[in-house]
């Protein structure tokens, strides 16, 4: 088998690229450049989430962010109405979103690490309480984001839409920490084996907390953006985030055991799970069916990635 | 505190005894056969789904989409069962069958569960919206009239609650093929070389899983006279919770029935209980996670100090 194929990430950039050349071929109505525009801009969410989401995941087995959907809720609440529509207070909204993130991603690793919580129970407990925290500020208001802001978020640079550029930005940013940096390598040792790890030198809790941290910082600015490009904030917002962020991951190649990660299969990932949707969408499938077919397409891309990994 | 220890479902008994009390305490009409029956009354489907996420969990395993197939189970209840019940029937053994054999698959081609069921629940998601696209359907009369029936003395919901910790009890810990199952999520390996072939008792793990996924469904239905298909997405995490709560574990096969049983109440008695205390509805969530979080803690608090001590 040639070399590229044994790339982790080939596969969901294989999957996503065949279903662009089959919603384009079924012609889905706005033509390959407007599929891949819209593609670009609604898979940047979901690829800020998963970046984040994939740290978390390589530090191992129970490793894990359930909090994203209530960390973007709760940064994009406070920061729009930090805001309250006001030009030039966009700045102001970043802080409070980042603000955010640094407090739940800090509350969520105190959590795992002074109580000793599983982190699937300490992100899921903690997640509602940062919901009650976005439902009591918001209080079924929808404030608008300052003009700029929507402006910027739903406008584009060079053609390429501006949020997909804020993800690249930080999915670059995680990219050479991973492959360059002292501390993507100790990530990686740590979710290999925390005690070889420990032993070896690695200030292991300091590098799961700032993994914690980073994840909830990216939901905060993905919850932050994601307001702005949809004119304003609503409580249900982040929900479909929580499974879109886990399932990047895995279609992305990257090792839920833990140890191993994987960037650029994230964007292959994001973009696959968008362009299924709209291939569904143009042959005219139901919401039910569209479920489905998703389903069944997700489980066939692990099996795949699975198998010949195991035979590779 | 060696005895927190040893027996796992001590502390699950309890913080339920504690939430109780303070329950009556702040609430003395709760303390009434009309009054228990209200606060338990959503905890049946609750305790059956937690048996199913501690099935797969004592495999090592967990389930992301038990809350869609619940889902799935209660429209298929409200629509075929209601209608044509030997359909009904049929499709909800084929359920059961489709749980067992996603067990075979991962365990066959080493798939990570917490993906294949993640998949699963976008598919058990969408076929319960092909059969109720909007809230609807209706309960059986018998199973409307099971959920409701009145027995002396103790409310409908925690005789159906002991009769499950009973059940499962004696299936998990001391049936043969129980204590089998348990040393899967021990040691697969020691397991398979002691000549058990594990695609099957994996199969068998999760066809349970699936059978009380279906009971839980089934219950729901018959409280809630109707279904919708997003009816029971909250239960994936209620049921994780619940196992934990219960003094379960994510690895090792150490699971605990009763303490499941126990942590679904708990949890169900919490939402009762936030309502009681005039909580501004905004807080109510939030002080759900409160809770678990202060249970848990108490519970870690007993094993560091053990830990300590040997």
């Amino acid at each position: 088998m040639p070399s590229i194929l044994r790339r982790p990430w080939i596969w969901a950039w294989l999957a996503a690229t065949a279903t662009f050349a089959v919603t384009v071929a079924l012609g889905s109505g706005r033509g390959a450049a407007g599929l891949a525009y819209a593609a670009l801009s609604f898979g940047a969410f979901a690829a800020i989430v998963g970046v984040g989401q994939m740290l978390v995941i390589s530090l191992g087995p129970g490793n894990v962010d359930l909090s994203i959907p209530a960390t973007m809720t709760l940064s994009a609440t406070l920061a729009l109405k930090a805001m309250d529509g006001v030009p030039g207070t966009e700045l102001l909204g970043l802080g409070v979103a980042l603000l955010v993130g640094l407090g739940t991603g800090a509350a969520n690793f105190a959590l795992i690490l002074l109580l000793r919580l599983p982190p699937i129970i300490a992100t899921l407990a903690a997640s509602l309480i940062y919901q009650s925290l976005a439902i009591w500020s918001n209080r079924g208001l929808r404030v608008k984001p300052p003009e700029a802001l929507a402006e910027f978020a739903t406008g584009r640079t060079l053609d390429i839409p501006n949020v997909a550029l804020v993800g690249l930005l930080l999915s670059l940013a995680v990219w050479v920490a991973l492959e360059r940096g002292v501390w993507g390598r100790w990530l990686l040792a740590a979710g290999q084996n925390p005690r070889a790890a420990r032993l070896a030198g690695v200030p292991v809790e300091r590098v799961r907390a700032t993994a914690y941290l980073t994840v909830s910082v990216f939901a905060a600015v993905a919850g932050f953006l994601l307001a702005s490009f949809s004119g304003g904030a609503a409580l249900n917002m982040g929900a479909e985030y929580l499974l879109m962020s886990i399932a990047v991951v895995i279609i992305g190649g990257t090792s839920i055991a833990g140890g191993f990660s994987n960037v650029p299969g994230i964007w292959g990932a994001a973009f696959f799970m968008f362009l299924v949707v709209s291939m569904l969408n143009t042959y005219g499938a139901g919401a039910g069916a569209r479920s489905v077919l998703t389903g069944v397409i997700i489980i066939g891309i692990v099996i795949a990635a699975s198998t010949k990994r195991n035979h590779a | 505190m060696s005895l927190f220890s040893r027996y796992r479902v001590l502390l699950p008994i309890a913080s339920l005894t504690l939430l109780m009390a303070v329950t009556f305490y702040v609430q003395p009409r709760t303390l009434s056969y009309f009054g228990l029956n209200l606060l338990f009354n959503l905890a049946v489907p609750i305790a059956l789904a937690t048996i199913a996420q501690m099935l797969i969990i004592m495999v090592n395993d967990i389930d992301l989409g038990i809350g869609a197939f619940v889902s799935l189970t209660a429209c298929v209840t409200a629509t075929f069962l209601e209608q044509s019940p030997l359909m009904g029937t049929v499709m909800l053994v084929a359920l059961i069958i489709a749980y067992a054999l996603m067990g075979a698959m991962i365990h066959a081609l080493a798939l990570p569960a917490i993906v294949v069921t993640l998949g699963m629940s976008f598919v058990w998601g969408g076929l319960a919206l092909f059969l109720l696209p909007s809230p609807g359907g209706a309960s059986p009369t018998w199973l409307r009239e099971i959920m409701t029936v009145k027995p002396p003395l103790i409310p409908m919901a925690l005789v159906a609650a002991c009769l499950i910790a009973g059940v499962t009890h004696w299936l998990i810990a001391h049936s043969g093929i129980g204590t089998v199952l348990r040393g899967i999520g021990g040691n697969a390996e020691a397991v398979r070389r002691a000549g058990w072939p594990l695609i099957r008792l994996k199969a068998l793990a999760y066809g349970l899983a699936g059978l009380f996924g279906v009971l839980a469904g089934m219950t729901l239905v018959g409280l809630t006279t109707s279904a919708d298909a997003n009816i029971a997405l909250r239960y994936t995490l209620l049921s994780i919770a619940g196992v934990i709560l219960g003094g379960g574990e994510f690895i090792g096969g150490k699971v605990s029935p009763v303490g499941a049983v126990i942590g679904a109440l708990t949890l169900a008695l919490a939402a009762s209980f936030l309502s009681f205390m005039r909580l501004s509805p905004d807080w109510q969530i939030g002080a759900q996670g409160a809770i678990l979080i202060a249970v848990l803690a108490a519970r870690l608090l007993f094993r560091r100090r053990d830990g300590a001590r040997r």
